[in-house]
């Protein structure tokens, strides 16, 4: 079956583009990755790679073609074994007609999917190409609705409005907003002028061509409230090792015998990390201005990548739940996360006392992650995997995963931090334990 | 008996529940409301409405006993009691009959009859004992409001010592007239009476009148009142009313200095708060919580029973008809499932009195701003400092604002004088907005007009007012 080259919507308010050239002629081979034209748009020039193997069968829009409908079809490829023929008797499709549309820019995962296993990478863009730019984008700059008292505190506290979603009508930025964004981080003034003169020793401009990404709501939010929370929150770092045979088997027993659930590691590190955190209250607790706040209940904020950013779904008074409900629970809320648009409340993902970073599915062997605030403590968890291991005088292989514990200093010593970690270790490695 | 099913039921159809369920209607639900006496409320048929019908009446007397400044004259001034009265009836009663068309309108359905909860989303009307109704809802919203507060030892009877709602009827003016409270309603039947000819005595408890209102304010208003010939103690209580005789109560007033003094009074008028009407209503068999009288809401109107909701005066204070209708408003929008609300914030909520000279104010006064950590901004401008205020022959009173200093937001404007309550939505608007300084300084107030002394204030605040 030939496959349809489309007009891309580079941008979110691009309706049409022109084409500039095409880099392939008719009856080139093609294969993924390839250049195949440069479409120009009202605010820059951009490169399309092909991402199918073929032959170019067809050039619909030549090179000089102007006002070319976003989703037209502007060209053809063959797939492997066909030929010209498979054209015959073929018809231009109409294109689709779009309102600006926001086109999918596949970005590196940031965070762990929990309990899903690799098989959801960003979804493959519609369109046949992946835009590359070679010449610095636009960028859209829409107009900040903020109140004169929003936009005046800001300004005094070196806030970055675009970092801030507003509350008020249609979306406005109003006092709360910004005082809950001067909450988030204390002391804001860090994340403007301070730091930059000595990062800045080598002029932006300078380093190469470049292009300025649009960036979503959500990814301005993730930039400031972690560079916030790196800035203004003391970490220190705790790492333990745990030997999950005995959890691999029970999990294996366990999903052997239902079809209801079908439970993850993740499911386990969730259980014991509630149950430790019951354990070790003092470590379910938060900073705020005038000292220590402890949470009774234990809710557990889970890390789930989803496709521009991540976000942290909770799940709430995990320590009262078994492993098959937060199995199925995580699984919901996850599936929703990953929606589009994403289909979860903001009570559904803002208030947990405890986070979880896992990208033990992505092989990695064992990272730190940035706290989560007014949260004290993130764990991360990295890949199960066999390793040497000294038992009884004599070398064995184990499976074993290491987790790192992010820890604010000024709600939790290390000993306490250490004391967690104990119990969040004993209960892994006794799976049983956690099943009472 | 009816049996209906409703999306919303409206406990009380007030200026909280009619508008509730006119909002619930637009919004595409199938609205109720149940109503143990008439519609619109105490405002509307024994509050705010029929007192601006009574205080027009003083306020007119007021501007004839004056003619003279202005050039004119006329005979003798009488006046008609029971025509002033009857007056205020008629126009509380052509807006409750304005009440039942919106509703109609609405097409929302009224029972007429006392509503209380019966179990989870049901609800049982009854008149004179009789139950003539048995409605389910998904949504209750209870809006039954409130009702004058009685203390011990001063209990209304009706003849001799009076609630509003006696004081709102008079068959004659009295020649000497106990107030005791000098909040909103206490101010409002002093004015009324002592502008009639009344002998006036207010007692407040507290250290100075209108005692929600800004210092300055309160002293300017007891500067004012007194003048106009009323007697004021504040920090001082009643702490018994006698009957005596036929046509007097007599008072135990102790006063600041702890002294007790007996004065004698041919009237009372209890205004010593109010308290929610949340008795027979099936609270107490729901998870709905009271405290001292009033209904505990969450940020969205809820109360403690799933899917019940309560609004206006039986939640508390500020006791205020708008604050009721927004609060209507809002919660039938967070049941709708409407985007983007946000609850209600008590510092933009405007407050008037409508005594002589009229007060007005939004948001904090001076010493609250202060107390809550404000460093504060202040400015003030004088009526006698604006042409149209002089040319009406009103040049009394004033009109203060108190601004964040380094943020410049607007924390709270405070107004006394002629015309005030009609003035004060200006800086309602520019906090709702959240305008700072210099937006209000940038607005251009039309000349001449009094607004232009908002204004002036606003510029005081920053030493830039010109006319002063």
């Amino acid at each position: 079956m030939p496959i349809n080259v489309l007009m891309p919507a580079l941008s979110p308010t691009m309706t049409e583009g022109n084409i500039a050239g095409w880099m392939k002629k008719e009856g080139d081979k093609v294969s993924s990755g390839d250049l195949l034209c440069e479409i120009e748009t009202d605010k820059a020039t951009m490169e399309i790679e092909s991402v199918d193997d073929g032959t170019l069968g067809k050039i619909v829009a030549p090179k000089g073609a102007e006002n070319v409908p976003v989703n037209a079809v502007i060209g053809v490829i063959l797939e492997e074994g066909e030929d010209a023929s498979a054209l015959d008797g073929w018809e231009i499709p109409e294109a689709v007609p779009v309102e600006a549309v926001e086109v999918a820019i596949p970005t590196a995962t940031v965070a762990a999917a929990p309990a899903a296993p690799a098989a959801a990478p960003a979804p493959a863009p519609a369109a046949v190409a992946a835009p590359v730019a070679t010449a610095p984008a636009a960028n859209p700059g829409g107009r900040i609705f903020a109140s004169p008292l929003a936009r005046r505190m800001a300004e005094q506290s070196g806030l970055d409005l675009t970092a801030i979603s507003g509350t008020g009508p249609k979306g406005r930025i109003v006092k709360v907003d910004i005082e809950a964004a001067l909450v988030g981080g204390s002391a804001p003034q860090a994340a403007a002028a301070p730091a930059a003169p000595a990062l800045a020793a080598v002029p932006l401009a300078a380093i190469g061509p470049y292009e300025d990404l649009q960036t979503s709501k959500m990814r301005k939010i993730i930039a400031q409230r972690l560079q916030e929370a790196k800035q203004t929150v003391p970490h220190f770092y705790l790492t333990i090792d745990c030997e999950i045979d005995a959890l691999l088997k029970v999990r294996t027993e366990l999903n052997g015998r239902s079809d209801d659930y079908k439970l993850s590691v993740n499911d386990f590190v969730v259980r014991a990390s509630a149950l430790a955190l019951r354990k070790v209250p003092e470590c379910n607790a938060s900073w705020i201005n005038y000292g220590i706040r402890q949470y009774s209940g234990v809710d557990i904020s889970v890390a789930v990548a989803i496709d521009d950013g991540l976000v942290t779904p909770i799940l709430r008074n995990a320590d009262h739940k078994g492993l098959a409900a937060l199995s199925v629970e995580m699984k919901e809320l996850a599936g929703r996360a990953r929606a589009k648009p994403m289909g979860l409340m903001p009570e559904e993902y803002q208030g947990g006392t405890f986070s979880i970073s896992n990208l033990g599915m992505f092989g990695i062997k064992e990272f730190a992650a940035i706290i989560n605030p007014p949260q004290s403590m993130i764990l991360a968890v990295g890949a199960g995997e066999q390793r040497p291991v000294v038992k009884d005088c004599a070398l064995a292989v184990a499976t074993m995963m290491s987790c790192t514990l992010s820890v604010d200093h000024r709600v939790v010593d290390g000993a306490a931090g250490a004391r967690f970690l104990g119990a969040f270790k004993g209960l892994i490695e006794d799976p049983l334990s956690m099943l009472l | 008996m009816a049996e209906k099913s409703f999306d919303v039921v409206i406990l009380g159809g007030g200026p909280g529940g009619y508008v509730a369920a006119i909002r619930a209607a637009q919004l595409g639900l199938k609205a109720a409301v149940v109503e143990r006496e008439h519609l619109g409320g105490i405002c509307l048929n024994w509050g705010c409405i029929p007192t601006k019908a009574l205080l027009r009446v003083s306020d007119i007397r007021h501007t004839l006993e004056r003619l003279d400044e202005y050039g004119l004259s006329c005979g003798e001034v009488k006046f008609d009691l029971d025509k002033i009265v009857k007056r205020s009836r008629q126009v509380a009663g052509q807006l409750s009959k304005g009440v039942e068309f919106l509703l109609k309108k609405n097409k929302v359905p009224v029972f007429n009859g006392e509503g209380r909860l019966a179990g989870k989303g049901k609800i049982s009307v009854s008149k004179d004992g009789k139950e003539i109704a048995s409605l389910t809802a998904k949504y209750i919203i209870l809006a039954t409001g409130a009702r004058a507060r009685e203390l011990p030892g001063l209990k209304a009877d009706g003849k001799l010592v009076w609630t509003y709602k006696e004081a709102m009827v008079p068959k004659a003016i009295p020649k000497s007239l106990l107030v005791a409270g000098s909040g909103a309603i206490g101010m409002e039947f002093a004015s009324f009476y002592s502008d009639l000819g009344a002998e006036v005595t207010v007692v407040e408890v507290l250290p100075r009148v209108l005692p929600v209102e800004d210092a300055e304010i309160s002293a300017f208003a007891e500067k004012q009142f007194k003048r106009q010939g009323m007697t004021i103690f504040t920090g001082a209580t009643v702490e018994a009313l006698k009957k005596k005789g036929e046509n007097a109560v007599s008072a135990m007033i102790k006063k600041k200095d702890g002294k007790s003094e007996q004065r004698d009074f041919e009237r009372a008028i209890l205004a010593v708060g109010i308290v929610g009407n949340v008795e027979n209503i099936g609270l107490e068999q729901s998870a709905v919580k009271v405290d001292r009288g009033h209904i505990e809401t969450g940020p969205w109107m809820q109360t403690g029973e799933p899917s019940v909701y309560a609004i206006g005066d039986v939640t508390g204070p500020p006791w205020l008809a708008h604050k009721a209708s927004h609060e209507g408003v809002l919660c039938v929008e967070k049941i709708a499932g409407v985007e983007g609300l946000n609850p209600l914030d008590v510092s933009n909520i405007p407050g008037c009195t409508y005594c002589r000279p009229q007060v007005a104010s939004v948001g904090l006064s001076e010493a609250a701003a202060v107390e809550k950590g404000h460093e504060v901004r202040v400015g003030r401008f004088p009526f006698i400092g604006n042409g149209k205020a002089i040319s009406l022959g009103e040049a009394e009173g004033m009109v203060k604002t108190v601004f964040d200093a380094k943020t410049g937001e607007l924390l709270g404007a405070h107004m006394i004088g002629t015309e005030v309550t009609e003035l004060i939505q200006g800086y309602t608007i520019a906090k709702t907005m959240e305008c700072t300084e210099a937006d209000l300084m940038h607005t251009i107030f039309p000349h001449p007009t009094l607004s232009e002394m908002m204004h002036e204030s606003v510029l005081d605040a920053y030493d830039q007012a010109i006319h002063i």
